[in-house]
């Protein structure tokens, strides 16, 4: 079986996870990201429990496979939490634009200022 | 390549491009949409490479819960379906292509250069061995997760409620 194709596949998400969390504004567009930057790591998890197994012995440990599961539900916690928080973030706001959540970026910068 | 090795690069480009349009999309419930068809065509190559539990897995969860859940939030915060103006301006998005790009190319030739691509055997189902290991080995992993998940649930509608209090005294 060749893993050239699978393996390609982890770069393509993780570039395009990245993508969205750095260029595009919209809460949920950036957890989209963060998603496919997880499920970049799980294929990888996934691979390498194959790859480990041709290595050594030849018949997989399923280590991978088992941190592969642990993985997604870590990742189903995560945006439970994260939606939470967006819906949060727009009943206090009312926007789902990132852009507008400075606060803390602007305390940051009145430090500087003043020193 | 042998006959499943292009059933899984077919499952393999579709859930590429179908990350591509959800990335890119400008409009945030067709970003959701696509990201559906990406993790089940993802879901495909997880049944490719043998981990037909991690697949099954992946339908519940991600195509099952995750998207439906990305879905409500959308409906709550009633999202405007299209608005320019929550895009980022063109150097940004370039800057983030350039450094995906970038990502990528480093992932991708790190995981294949100077190392073995092709791997004996391949697609025989390994439910029974992962359901012994999950329950031998992992049993104290599975049963923190599962906590990890219930206090990430609960703690999730704690955060929903608590700005809803003073709406409702008032």
């Amino acid at each position: 079986m060749n893993l050239l194709v699978p393996i390609l596949l982890v770069a393509t998400l993780t570039g395009l996870g990245l993508y969205a969390v750095i260029g595009r504004r919209h809460a949920v567009m950036v957890l989209i990201g963060a998603e496919l930057l997880v499920n970049a790591g799980v294929l990888l998890l996934v691979i390498g429990d194959l790859r480990v197994a041709a290595a050594t012995t030849g018949t997989p440990l399923l280590t991978g496979q088992v941190g592969a599961l642990f993985a997604i539900t870590i990742a189903a916690a995560e945006i439970g939490l994260a939606l939470a928080i967006v819906l949060l973030l727009f009943r206090a706001r009312g926007t789902s634009d990132l852009r507008d959540v400075d606060s803390l970026g602007e305390a940051v910068e009145r430090t500087e200022a003043s020193s | 390549m042998s006959g499943i090795d292009w059933v899984g690069a077919g499952f393999a480009l579709l859930s590429g491009l179908a990350g591509l349009a959800a990335v890119t999309s400008r409009k945030v419930v067709h970003a959701a949409m696509w990201l559906v068809v990406c993790l089940g065509a993802l879901a495909g190559v997880y049944l490719v490479l043998g981990a037909e539990v991690v697949a099954l897995v992946q339908i519940l969860v991600y195509v099952g819960a995750v998207v439906v859940l990305v879905l409500f939030a959308l409906m709550l915060t009633q999202a405007p379906l299209s608005r320019a103006d929550l895009d980022s301006p063109r150097p940004v998005r370039v800057l983030a292509a350039v450094i995906g790009l970038a990502a990528a190319g480093l992932v991708g030739a790190a995981l294949t250069v100077g190392q073995p691509l092709t791997v004996a055997g391949g697609v025989e189902g390994r439910a029974r061995p992962l359901g012994l290991e999950l329950f031998t080995s992992w049993v104290l992993g599975f049963e923190l997760v599962s906590v990890l998940l219930l206090a990430a649930l609960v703690a999730a509608v704690a955060v929903s409620r608590s700005l809803d209090r003073p709406d409702r005294g008032r």
